[in-house]
């Protein structure tokens, strides 16, 4: 049989070839989306929202298979994958959800040993060290033993990633990360991704429409639009590009490809004018 | 047209059997899956006692004060009847096998249905709407395996006890108001119980009885809650099909076990 290449001598720690996507035949979310992530870089998925980036985002998790095309993350494509597989495959990668998804009935120290205890048998005072060291990390340490609802937004995400740190992953994923924060909560957890992906050795994917804020942290950027990629580059790229979508989506114009109107019938017609 | 409107009419009809039924399926499938997947539930047991806790201990209070009252109001009925034919010193029997036989079980079911099988639903509804679920699946944690199945046994562990100590707590309501209120010989009481109260015919079965309620509640509220649109109105929605569903299967089961553990012997 033979083996899968060894994910750590590829260059690209996720490669989507072709990828389709649909939740019924009817509505493909994702049309022919290609893009790789090369090993190390912290790269950006942006659009608006129900483009399609973050059904992307669970197709490079596994959490769905492609209608059509591949998705080869970590060495692996994830259709040929079965459960233990699957959760062979995110051992080694590590997600950043919007709003943090804190184990509630737990507290901070509890969240962030949470995968230490589940998938090792490392001894109960290593496991104290490893997670105040990942507290240590994000800054809190000192809210080891606090209970999530005592957090704020800022540092509920902040656990969150110390949580997701855990087992030191090989691809961090982030899902919005930058939504809802103060500005000193955003600052924090723009260096606090930067850093972790350089000094754990990892790569970075955060799916956003947090456009200006994204792109101060990362190496490269796709433009997902209903479904497709539509542009990619580096940041300076990004805000030199004339694709008439990029240009309004990084500068927030209002009016462009992107109307500020939702479909409707005329205005005329629905104020009942048309009669009189 | 009449032809077209009956047609739409049926349709609706085969529309809403078949999602009944592919839903019981899905339901049956989940629980196959859980119990296969329960491993970790048994392995790691603290887990399954922290939800005995939840489920259990913290449903005694409604449980002691429903039983004592259940038993109380069982005597003052059951004397009413019982000395218009002499028979009041046989109090103790018809309070006992009420509540073993029936009122135990059923009431407890209906009670940690509404108590704990709530809960359980809103509580992993809430989780799926908060992501947690789906940040424990992304930790490769099989949510069934961690949140489901611990929460399934405890609530399978649960209910027999609950409906023992509903039971004894009604036992001993009956005998506050039989002997200590209005007077029934205290002996005649006790040891009329203990020589007509068959442990096989009536405890057994009535422990038969609470161990299959506390599987139907606990199954269907971990499903409702696992199956929740993650969304408020959507747990609000599962958590009372949680109490109107498994409270009609508590009442359409315990129809079906008592014509089984009943019938056709000698009545007793």
């Amino acid at each position: 049989m033979q083996q899968p290449p060894d994910a750590a001598q590829q260059k690209h720690i996720v490669e989507i070839r072709n990828v389709s996507f649909g939740y019924d035949a009817a509505r493909p979310v994702l049309r022919d989306v290609t893009l790789s992530i090369p090993r190390g870089a912290v790269v950006g998925i942006m659009g608006q929202s129900g483009c399609g980036k973050t059904t992307l985002l669970r197709i490079i998790m596994g959490a769905y298979l492609p209608t059509s095309g591949t998705a080869r993350v970590l060495g692996r494509s994830t259709a040929e994958l079965d459960r233990a597989g699957l959760y062979a495959m995110r051992r080694k990668m590590g997600m950043l959800f919007q709003f943090g998804a804190l184990f509630t009935d737990m507290t901070v120290f509890q969240n962030v040993a949470f995968p230490l205890r589940e998938h090792t048998s490392l001894p109960h005072d290593l496991i104290h060290d490893l997670v105040m060291l990942k507290l240590h990390a994000v800054g809190l340490r000192g809210a080891s033993r606090l209970m999530p609802t005592a957090l704020s937004g800022g540092m509920a995400r902040r656990v969150a990633l110390a949580r997701s740190i855990a087992l030191d992953p090989q691809l961090m994923l982030y899902d919005e990360p930058f939504t809802g924060l103060d500005p000193i909560s955003f600052g924090v957890i723009v260096r606090l991704i930067r850093e972790l992906n350089d000094s754990l050795g990892a790569t970075s994917l955060i799916v956003t429409h947090d456009v200006q804020e994204a792109l101060g942290v990362v190496d490269y950027v796709y433009f997902m639009a209903a479904g497709r990629v539509i542009a990619q580059g580096t940041p300076d790229q990004i805000r030199a590009s004339d694709e008439p979508f990029v240009n309004q989506f990084v500068n927030g114009k209002s009016e462009g490809p992107v109307p500020f109107h939702y479909p409707a019938p005329e205005y005329d017609t629905d104020l009942e004018l048309a009669a009189s | 047209m009449p032809i077209a409107a009956l047609r739409a009419r049926l349709e609706r009809l085969g529309g809403t059997v078949t999602s009944h039924v592919w839903r019981l399926g899905f339901a049956s499938r989940f629980l196959f899956y859980l119990v296969v997947h329960s491993g970790t539930a048994l392995r790691r047991f603290r887990l399954t006692i922290a939800e005995v806790y939840f489920a259990g201990v913290l449903s005694l209070v409604i449980i002691l004060v429903s039983g004592l009252f259940v038993g109380m109001v069982l005597a003052l009925q059951g004397y009413e009847t019982l000395q218009r034919f002499g028979a009041s010193e046989s109090l103790g029997v018809l309070v006992a096998l009420s509540l073993v036989r029936e009122l135990g079980p059923v009431v407890a079911g209906l009670l940690f249905a509404s108590r704990a099988g709530s809960a359980i639903t809103a509580e992993i509804g809430l989780m799926k709407a908060t992501e947690q679920i789906s940040a424990m699946e992304m930790m490769a944690v099989d949510p069934i395996a961690r949140v489901v199945a611990p929460r399934f046994w405890g609530g399978v562990l649960s209910m027999p006890l609950l409906a023992a100590l509903f039971s004894a707590m009604g036992i001993f309501g009956g005998y506050l108001i039989g002997v200590q209120l209005i007077g029934v010989d205290a002996g005649a009481f006790w040891s009329q119980m203990q020589a007509a109260v068959d442990w096989n015919k009536d405890i057994l079965n009535g422990v038969i009885k609470s161990v299959v309620f506390g599987v139907a509640v606990t199954w269907i509220a971990v499903f409702e809650g696992y199956d929740a649109t993650p969304t408020a109105e959507g747990v609000s929605r599962a958590t009372t099909r949680t109490v109107v569903t498994s409270s009609l299967a508590i009442l359409a089961l315990d129809f079906i076990l008592t014509a089984l553990m009943f019938t056709g012997g000698n009545g007793k």
